[in-house]
């Protein structure tokens, strides 16, 4: 393994941003923003040098790691700060620190009027240090400290607007979900520990082909849990909704291109252990596919732009989650949607951004309408991004959503026709709501109020725009020329051999999934384009129009299981220590208390009662001493 | 003549003082009550000398004779103190540390 000493430069950049940022304070309001951007920029530079210095090298040594410091050293137990740049970490690498630059560009102009904007970019500089320490620790340790990192940099951004009593309620709502979903990784770190006597993914990689199933198997549903907190996978998928309540160039980094990402880099990363665990990865496939349809049809009722684009990412996460549980043959293709997702989803955010910026803030698709004649630029990356999305040929979504579905058909027997079907009801239901996107914003009839004058975003709004969508248009023909990502990919997550009997052919799996696109286009346009639309939501509609809305009572089912529940037990326990623990306490003083005036009673005062008692007392003794002696 | 009759006595004795302290009033009568009864012990002491057959307990008598000599000094000052402030030398009367 070739060792280099230029990584860390990687993390450090943005991590001596956001310190720098931080500690300067009110001094760096005027600069803070252009160092932040710089030096995001700069680590993007050092990406493409560590990039470039792999492609010079040969396949076998592209992967290098430069060992930091020794963290834990305790009797056999040694874990080295270290990093770890392969094939997959630098596709994320390149994502996080690119698509990071853009927003940070844009996060200059759209957070401008916002006293705090130094604060902001501080956070946005921690959380791409926090983001690539993920992807490039060398262990499962080092990796989960990367994981907490952007748990913190996720809650310090949706709540950054914390005056709003809502807007920090959802900050604490993500954060709490995402402790759920950690406690799964340090649960599979333990595992890993007690039963394979290491964390590194090196040293687990080598572990697992003598380790025992059943500890595999925990490892893998552990991580799975991890990775359903993080990426918002069922049934840990509640928070991302609400966490749209973060400014928008935040949506579009953490919750659409980066963080929420996560889930899959952990279960990519971990192939090894979930090709050895079978139960684990059919697990995985299963939330995959759950939360693909749970999230396509909450987008179908949402009517705030940004929740709309919120549940599709959910949806889309959840293709990813599927190809990464469909074992060798899939996790080159969930990366690859990852990472055509990020360039599509973080422009439509930034579109979605653009349009709340000419619209006074309002976030209301209702109130949209025809928005096209007025932002033509927005409308033109927002509308590449929403053909990429879709999966309209040659966009990038095209290449990486069929390849999914594709291998999804592919798993074999019932399981690849189930998987299959319900990747292409949900390509179908996709091309449903983001046409609804599309047309309830752009092209439908005018419904915005007379004081609204929507008009176009400033250069460096558009600039980092446009950028990503040519990178929508272009990424999915880039990936698979000549196979590119999946050959790129295969040191790290095996070599996958074509399968001689597959159930369908490449051509009429993109045929199903173009005739799934055109049906879900045609009744949105039929629906909102063709007849008018309301500007307040109707409220005399179906019973599961009525339920999606409420995100598939996913917030109800919570706290009814969950928080009700909890809140029963704690007012017990408070109750038990009141009365139980308290009690106890009190009632000894009390009976102390209750003793000595009863005693009391006794001291009468008269020295001939007392003389009687002691002659009593006298007496009894004595007979008592007769008693006992005779 | 057999010395367990002067045990008897002594009992005898004892039994009178310790009624007259528990039922009279008067703080004199009370404390004569009081001296019968130390002289009963006295008496229950000198009659087990004298059946052990050795001196101790004629000698603890003595140490009792002294100290009741200094207890009806003490005691006769007090009833006369509080004869003289409350007018009275019934015992029922000072009852004023229970207030």
């Amino acid at each position: 393994m070739v060792t280099s000493t230029s990584l860390v430069y990687l993390i450090a950049l943005p991590l001596f941003g956001s310190a720098i940022l931080l500690l300067a304070g009110r001094r760096s309001d005027k600069w803070g923003h252009l160092l932040a951007t710089a030096l995001s920029a700069s680590s993007f530079g050092v990406g493409l040098y560590q990039l470039s210095q792999m492609l010079a090298r040969p396949t076998e040594e592209r992967a290098i790691t430069q060992k930091l410091f020794s963290w834990i050293n305790v009797g056999t137990f040694n874990v080295d700060a270290g990093l770890l740049l392969d094939q997959l970490s630098i596709c994320f690498v390149l994502l996080i620190t690119g698509v990071g630059t853009l927003i940070h560009i844009y996060s200059i102009s759209y957070m401008s009027h916002d006293e705090n904007r130094r604060r902001f970019f501080a956070f946005l500089n921690l959380f791409i240090a926090a983001m690539l320490l993920l992807v490039l620790g060398d262990s499962y340790l080092n990796l989960y400290v990367g994981w907490e990192g952007v748990g913190l940099a996720s809650y310090l951004l949706i709540g950054f607007w914390n005056q709003k009593p809502a807007y920090a309620t959802a900050s604490k709502k993500a954060f709490v979900m995402n402790r759920v979903g950690d406690m799964g990784l340090s649960f599979a770190i333990m595992i890993a520990f007690a039963t394979l006597g290491t964390v590194s993914f090196s040293g687990v990689q080598e572990a697992s082909h003598t380790a025992s199933k059943a500890a595999l198997t925990g490892i893998g549903i552990m991580l799975l849990v991890a990775a359903t907190g993080k990426s918002a996978q069922f049934p840990l998928q509640a928070w991302l909704g609400d966490a749209m309540a973060g400014p928008t160039p935040v949506s579009a980094l953490i919750h659409a291109a980066t963080m929420v990402t996560a889930g899959v880099y952990l279960i990519v990363r971990s192939n090894f252990i979930f090709d050895a665990a079978p139960t684990a990865q059919l697990l995985v496939v299963i939330v995959g596919a759950i939360t693909l349809m749970f999230g396509a049809l909450v987008g179908t009722a949402k009517d705030d732009i940004k929740k709309a684009l919120a549940a599709s990412t959910m949806s889309q996460i959840g293709y990813m989650v599927l190809g990464a549980g469909l074992g060798p043959a899939g996790y080159a293709f969930a990366i690859m949607h990852l990472l055509t997702h990020g360039f599509f989803k973080a422009g439509m955010f930034l579109g979605a951004g653009s349009v709340m910026h000419g619209m006074n803030d309002q976030v209301d698709m209702r109130r949209y309408g025809a928005l096209r004649k007025f932002m033509p630029i927005t409308f033109a990356t927002f509308g590449l991004g929403y053909l990429a999305i879709i999966g309209v040929p040659p966009f990038a979504g095209f290449y990486s959503k069929d390849a999914i579905i594709e291998t999804a058909f592919n798993a074999g027997g019932v399981k690849g026709i189930l998987l299959g079907s319900t990747a292409l009801l949900g390509a179908a239901i996709t091309a449903f709501y983001m046409t609804r996107v599309m047309v309830l914003t752009f092209t439908s009839k005018e419904r915005w109020e007379d004081d609204q004058h929507p008009h176009e975003s400033p250069l460096l709004m558009w600039l980092p725009m446009a950028i990503l969508a040519i990178g929508s248009v272009t990424t999915g023909f880039l990936f698979t020329r000549g196979h590119a990502l999946v050959n790129w990919l295969a040191p790290v997550v095996g070599e996958h051999a074509e399968d001689e009997k597959v159930l369908l052919q490449p051509v009429v799996v993109s045929a199903l999934a173009l005739l799934a696109v055109v049906i879900g286009v045609a009744i949105a346009i039929r629906k909102y384009q063709l007849s008018d639309v309301e500007k307040v939501a109707p409220q005399n509609v179906s019973f599961f129009t009525r339920i999606a809305r409420k995100d598939l009572m996913q917030d109800s089912f919570n706290e009814a299981v969950f928080m009700k529940p909890g809140q029963t037990l704690t007012a017990l326990l408070v109750q038990g220590d009141e009365k139980v623990v308290d009690g106890a306490v009190r009632g000894v003083g009390t009976m102390a208390l209750g003793a000595g005036s009863a005693l009391r009673k006794t001291q009468t005062g008269f020295a001939r009662s007392y003389a009687a008692l002691i002659l009593i007392g006298a007496i009894v003794l004595i007979a008592g001493i007769w008693v006992v002696t005779q | 003549m057999n010395p367990f009759n002067y045990l008897y006595v002594a009992g005898l004795l004892f039994t009178i003082g310790a009624v007259g302290v528990v039922v009279r009033r008067n703080a004199i009568v009370v404390f004569m009550c009081v001296e019968l009864m130390l002289n009963a012990a006295n008496l229950t002491l000198v009659t087990f000398a004298r059946i052990n057959g050795n001196l101790d307990g004629q000698v603890v008598a003595f140490f009792t004779m002294v100290v009741a000599a200094c207890e009806v000094v003490v005691g006769l000052a007090i009833i006369v103190t509080i004869y003289r402030s409350r007018r009275s030398a019934s015992i029922d009367d000072a009852s004023l540390l229970k207030r």
